[in-house]
């Protein structure tokens, strides 16, 4: 596969994850999700910000080396940024590519906005969401029912 | 389809068929309720009350109903002489309790602690109120004490008033109220209103909700009046509660244009809202309605636990 000059503003990796078209300015979210500052293994990760898309206008990039990314964390990306893709990266080639979609139950990922909701008490369980609404994404909390269509602050 | 074994968290748990189910039974159990006649229906049943906060109605017509059809209860009224003190989780709490009873009613601050109680527990577990979510049971009273009063649930007015963003028996109620084409009239103060999500639901669904915030406007052709206490406990910051409470109150002035047949109810303790005055009018349902607590239950525990009413 030809990279473009564009593409190359990142170095390529050798194996890992690329996640490309991430909505402009969420690339550090997408660190935070994928944990970039406490990768304890042998494990470089690249950003772009800003970077000329023709799907998007503007978009940031992510890669991380010698990591795959748990279905947990995808769908966290998914969530605040729909419009990513996700390549699987082995011997510098894509071995697989796909956009993050939504599951039908998000489970672990968000804390639920209303503070009285039981998941947010010291209970043994995990928040879990229903995804009732696609687009744009409604999640349902399947505890108190409370609506969420807004993520990036209640990500866990 | 059968209520037998299972649980009830949210009203949105039964369709329109299983709510009319149960309002049949009710009506037939209340010679039961009244100690007219005597059903064993529940005779080796245990039925744990976990009550987590203050509740007398909604406990004691439980325990009432659980009585009347010869099962027993084991209760806890308050959560501060339970193992919780001790940092117990209620999920464990409720663990320990299934293995103790064949069915537990629940009632707790949090919402979503019904839902959790259900999953904790492999025995049905009944919401009695969590936070400000789900009442269902309170709903299905309420809508037993409408029927008895019209005989019919189709296209009724009912005018819900006073606190409808914290009252957890509003939203349960409204979403009864929609699945059987009733038209919703809410009436509030403006910081109490019912939560945008609440009335999109109620749209989507197909309900006419409609507001009035003059009451006596709101009475004047309504068949219900349905009146809410403002729970202090609700409130985060007391001036808000202070700055809403005793902006209503229902009394004969009010409801002087009001329909004959109009009923008021109120699902008690009233705090002021509704004048004793009422109380001696044909208008005053709530006591009624405080007494059908307890066929309704009992219809839903028959139900739940030993498969319905046998028979005709």
């Amino acid at each position: 596969m030809a990279a473009t000059a564009r593409e190359l503003k990142l170095t390529p990796i050798k194996n890992g994850t690329v996640i490309d078209h991430i909505t402009n300015g969420l690339a550090l979210e997408v660190l935070r999700i994928i944990g970039a500052t406490t990768l304890d293994k042998d494990s470089t990760v690249s950003v772009a910000l800003h970077v000329r898309s023709n799907k998007l206008g503007w978009k940031d990039i992510v890669k991380v080396e010698n990591m795959e990314l748990s279905p947990r964390k995808v769908n966290a990306i998914a969530l605040i940024a729909p419009t990513a893709t996700i390549s699987i990266i082995r011997e510098f080639k894509v071995r697989e590519k796909r956009s993050v979609d939504l599951p039908e139950k998000i489970v672990g990922v968000l804390h639920c906005p209303n503070r009285n909701c039981i998941t947010n008490q010291a209970e043994p369980i995990e928040s879990e969401f229903d995804v009732t609404q696609r687009r744009p994404v409604i999640l349902t909390c399947v505890y108190c029912d409370r609506e969420v269509d807004e993520f990036l602050p209640y990500l866990a | 389809m059968s209520l037998h074994g299972r649980d009830l968290i949210s009203i949105r748990d039964l369709s329109r068929e299983e709510i009319e189910a149960v309002l049949a039974a009710a009506r037939k159990m209340i010679p039961y309720a009244e100690g007219s006649k005597v059903s064993h229906s529940l005779e080796d049943k245990v039925v744990a009350m976990a009550f987590f906060e203050p509740s007398t109605r909604t406990r004691l017509s439980f325990e009432s109903a659980v009585q009347r059809l010869g099962g027993s209860c084991i209760t806890i009224a308050d959560a501060s002489v339970t193992s919780m003190r001790k940092g117990e989780s209620l999920h464990d709490t409720i663990r320990m309790l299934s293995s103790y009873a064949d069915a537990i009613v629940i009632r707790h601050p949090n919402e979503g602690a019904a839902r959790l109680a259900a999953r904790a527990s492999d025995r049905p577990v009944l919401n009695a109120g969590d936070g400000a979510g789900q009442h269902p049971t309170q709903t299905l009273l309420d809508l037993a004490t409408m029927q008895e009063a019209f005989g019919t649930l189709s296209g009724l007015k009912v005018v819900l008033l006073g606190d409808l963003k914290y009252g957890r028996t509003v939203h349960s109620l409204a979403h009864a109220l929609a699945l059987f084409g009733g038209e919703i009239v809410l009436s509030s103060p403006p910081s109490l209103a019912l939560p945008d999500q609440a009335r999109r639901r109620l749209e989507h669904m197909g309900a006419k909700v409609s507001e009035q915030p003059d009451i006596r406007k709101a009475v004047r052709d309504a068949d219900v009046l349905y009146v809410t206490r403002i729970q202090k406990e609700r409130f985060g910051d007391e001036s808000e509660y202070r700055k809403v409470a005793g902006t209503y109150r229902i009394d004969a002035s009010v409801l002087a244009d009001a329909k004959p047949r109009l009923a008021v109810m109120h699902p008690l303790p009233r705090a002021g809202e509704i004048a004793p005055e009422v109380d001696d009018t044909p208008h005053a349902a709530y006591f009624r309605q405080a007494f059908l607590a307890v066929p309704v239950r009992m219809a839903l525990l028959d139900a739940i636990l030993a498969g319905g009413p046998k028979g005709g």
